[in-house]
């Protein structure tokens, strides 16, 4: 295998989990202005609902955005000594 | 309101999803193919196209491995096991993987690693001789490329159903990518993206038992549900209504007393030993996520990461299947009532099963969730694809091409043969696929077609580690004996010499204009249909017998035009054979009165046809049935006429190794072993286990693999 400037697989799993972490919070934030049907059904059958719950999107969205984050830091493919497996050389 | 542009969704399929939710899905899409081609350069030699240059580390060689088996199929599959038969379907995940995974780890690990072999078959051909190798190579082979194109199969209908997604485009686009990136990068791509995968899954998959069981009020809260909704759900079933739902070993008592059918001796003897063993140990799609490790010790731990996300898995697939028991409500607050897919009922009036996981992503998930959950789905199934393209690329050309075709090619040679066999099995399976748009009963065959040689493969790649007595001709007497045993015991349950005759049914066209009377329901049972009037139109019936007047005896078969007003029987009967309720189904018919189009199914009601009704009469017999068993012959292979087809399969699988162990031992007493100096780091005893340095505590196999097996008796005792 090639040694040089490689990019780890942890580096692409943070990279794909931070967009769809950013889309997903984008989203609940946008949805606590209006909310969509899913939230307004579980209200109907779930009144007693915390908004933590009936808001997921955006603590989901926020928990994926901080890992996918964490590993884009941690493995980011700039580091010296970096392969494609994540290990350092 | 603004989020309608934004968001929208189609109303069709079960679940719907917006703009956001089709995006999140090409993201992935252009993710796995950029990965798939930036790997290219890292596979320029055998070595790495097959064995991704044996440099995996324990984290990659873990996830790889368990995410290889945690296909679309194995979630939507199993949260329906675990809706239909409770705690129960939890097994697969403990006793069913568990001490088989630690067992590859710390026992058989060693042989696989240290002989340096690029496959299962290839340690056949190490340890014995070419002809088992072969046996397993094609074998295995052809098995890879049917089963790949059964899951795309799969995939494309469960996204038409889901989402009313064209299948064709579904079977073309997801192959298509698999076939670039793997084309490409070889077991590499495929290892990394099922690395990628394993975090779509849990990320899409994680939030329903969450929401789930805070909405059911907590565990207790959803029990106490279950135990409410389970009486009503299954209210025509005395056993399962009557059935313990949270526990693993207590009603496992007999084949009676739990909704699976089966009894402790077949859930331990048959899935815990010969069914598990012979998938995790020596399902070579498995195995060769976790030999590809840097070193020993990598694949060992490796390995044993396995275990512990596999223990981990029932989170998001028992617990879902569960919490569709406890929080599926209709609109009138009583429980949804799901059903098998060969209810009268299924997929006309009730959602079914195998829905308990779309219903509760569509139930929960908002926009961009949903679409994280269906890129999962998705993603499970590719990466199931990719799998075994990247183990029939393997099999093939190392197993098959080298030593059966050209020997003496170079590594160059054998790397384009790599490719193009890869390209050649999405291509099979494409193949596959469209075949089963027209054979799709053989979908059940093909389910079960790799427990034929997988649990035979295991007894002889065990004793081969374990006893260097054994022969290369016990080795391929008794793997082609065990195959035999198997494939007759299955053959064997699903004969009928008296003939099958299928349970008669009146399927009505869409041209039936119909009257139907129904008794209503109280909150402890649904409404009922007592009776159906045809008032016009068409209808097929099979197995039902016509009072035609002006004939003499019952009319069984043929075309008939009704003059006279004729009741159709609510129970029917050919002969001496037992009375059987008629189905009745209507996909789609108008009604009488009001002229509206609906659906129905219904069981054991009288069908009335009125003057000018056409009906098409079927009257059919089988002796061979893949889809049914015949209960006089499965208590010889599973102790009871009770067991059902779990059991049955369990009990097939106990058999076969247990005649795979006999007839290889018997044939090594009478036939010429191999020299030691031949077996040398192939045997127990004659393979030295090589020094890599000092191991840190946290880096011992043992210790891990003692406190994973420490866990599973837990588990088992506090739901026990």
């Amino acid at each position: 295998m090639e040694s040089e400037h490689q990019v780890p697989i942890w580096f692409f799993v943070g990279f794909l989990l931070l967009i769809y972490g950013l889309l997903i919070l984008g989203a609940g934030i946008y949805a606590l202005q209006v909310p969509t049907d899913v939230q307004l059904n579980l209200k109907t059958s779930w009144p007693d609902a915390p908004w933590f719950f009936l808001h997921a999107d955006v603590w989901w969205g926020a928990v994926m955005v901080v890992v996918g984050a964490g590993y884009c830091y941690r493995f980011h493919p700039w580091r010296p000594g970096e392969t494609i497996t994540g290990r350092s050389k | 309101m603004p989020s309608i542009s934004l968001f929208a969704a189609s109303e069709k399929g079960l679940i719907s999803i917006g703009p956001l939710d089709y995006g999140i899905i090409a993201i992935y899409f252009v993710v796995v193919l950029g990965i798939g081609i930036y790997l290219k350069k890292f596979a320029g030699t055998g070595e790495d196209f097959f064995m991704a240059g044996r440099k995996m580390t324990a984290w990659i060689a873990g996830l790889s491995f368990i995410s290889a088996n945690l296909s679309s199929l194995e979630t939507m599959g199993w949260s329906a096991m675990a809706y239909q038969y409770g705690m129960l379907g939890a097994h697969a995940y403990l006793i069913g993987a568990i001490p088989a995974i630690l067992f590859l780890a710390i026992v058989m690990m060693p042989f696989y690693y240290i002989c340096k072999t690029h496959s299962v078959p290839g340690y056949l051909s190490l340890r014995y001789d070419n002809r088992a190798a072969s046996l397993a190579g094609i074998s295995f082979a052809m098995l890879t490329v049917l089963v790949s194109g059964a899951s795309m199969f799969a995939m494309a209908k469960i996204l038409h159903l889901l989402l009313e997604w064209d299948m064709n485009a579904s079977i073309w686009v997801a192959s298509l990518t698999v076939a670039i990136y793997v084309t490409l990068g070889g077991l590499v791509s495929a290892v990394l993206n099922e690395v990628l995968q394993f975090f779509l899954i849990w990320f899409g998959s994680l939030l329903i038992p969450i929401l789930g069981l805070v909405h059911a009020g907590g565990w207790s809260g959803m029990v106490a549900k279950i135990q409410h909704n389970v009486p009503i759900i299954f209210a025509d079933d005395p056993v399962t209504k009557n059935a313990d739902f949270t526990s693993l070993w207590r009603s496992l008592g007999s084949f009676d007393t739990n909704p699976m059918g089966i009894d402790w001796f077949g859930m331990v003897f048959g899935l815990g030993l010969a069914v598990s063993f012979g998938y995790w140990c020596t399902d070579f799609l498995q195995v060769q996520r976790v030999i590809v490790a840097k070193n020993l010790r990598a694949a060992q731990n490796g390995t044993i990461i396995g275990a512990v996300l596999k223990i981990c898995v029932p989170l998001i697939v028992t617990i879902p299947g569960l919490l569709g028991l406890a929080v599926l409500l209709n609109p009138d607050g009583s429980p949804l009532v799901l059903v098998g897919e060969n209810d009268v009922r299924a997929n006309i009036t009730n959602h079914t099963f195998n829905d308990v996981l779309p219903l509760l992503m569509g139930k929960y998930l908002g926009p961009g969730l949903l679409g994280l959950g269906v890129t999962a789905m998705i993603a499970g199934f590719m990466s199931g694809m990719a799998g075994n393209v990247s183990a029939f690329a393997t099999v093939w050309t190392y197993d098959v091409y080298r030593p059966l075709i050209n020997r003496k090619a170079s590594d160059h040679h054998y790397l384009t043969m790599g490719r193009w066999a890869s390209l050649l099995g999405v291509l099979i399976s494409i193949a596959t696929a469209y075949a089963l748009f027209y054979f799709s009963n053989i979908l059940e065959f093909l389910q079960v077609l790799i427990f034929f040689f997988i649990v035979p493969l295991f007894g002889i790649v065990i004793l081969g580690m374990m006893w260097k007595r054994a022969t290369p001709t016990a080795g391929f007497v008794g793997f082609l004996t065990a195959i035999i045993a198997s494939i007759s015991m299955w053959v064997f349950v699903h004969t009928f010499p008296d003939g099958f005759r299928p349970a008669p049914k009146v399927v009505l066209g869409k041209d039936a204009v119909v009257t139907k009377f129904e008794a209503p329901g109280d909150a402890r049972s649904e409404k009922k249909i007592t009776r159906v009037i045809v008032e016009s139109g068409s209808l097929e019936t099979t197995n039902v017998p016509i009072a035609v007047e002006g004939e003499k005896a019952p009319v069984w078969s043929g075309d008939v035009t009704i003059k006279v007003e004729v009741t159709l029987p609510d129970r029917a009967a050919k002969g001496d054979r037992p009375e059987e309720n008629v189905a009745v189904l209507a996909p789609e018919v108008t009604m009488a009165a009001s002229k509206e189009m609906t659906k129905f199914g219904a069981d054991a009601v009288p069908v009335v046809l009125k003057p000018g009704v056409k009906v098409h009469a079927s009257d059919v017999q089988q002796t061979f049935v893949p889809g049914k068993f015949n209960a006089a012959h499965v208590k010889w292979i599973a102790r009871s006429d009770k067991a059902k087809p779990m059991a049955v399969n369990m009990y097939s699988g106990f058999w076969t190794l247990l005649i795979c162990v006999v007839t290889t031992i018997g044939v090594s007493l009478v036939t010429r072993p191999r020299p030691d100096a031949e077996l040398k780091n192939l045997v127990m005893g004659l393979t030295p286990i090589p020094d890599e340095g000092p191991c840190p505590w946290y880096e011992n196999p043992l210790l891990w693999a003692g406190l994973v097996g420490a866990v599973l008796i837990a588990i088992n005792i506090i739901f026990f």
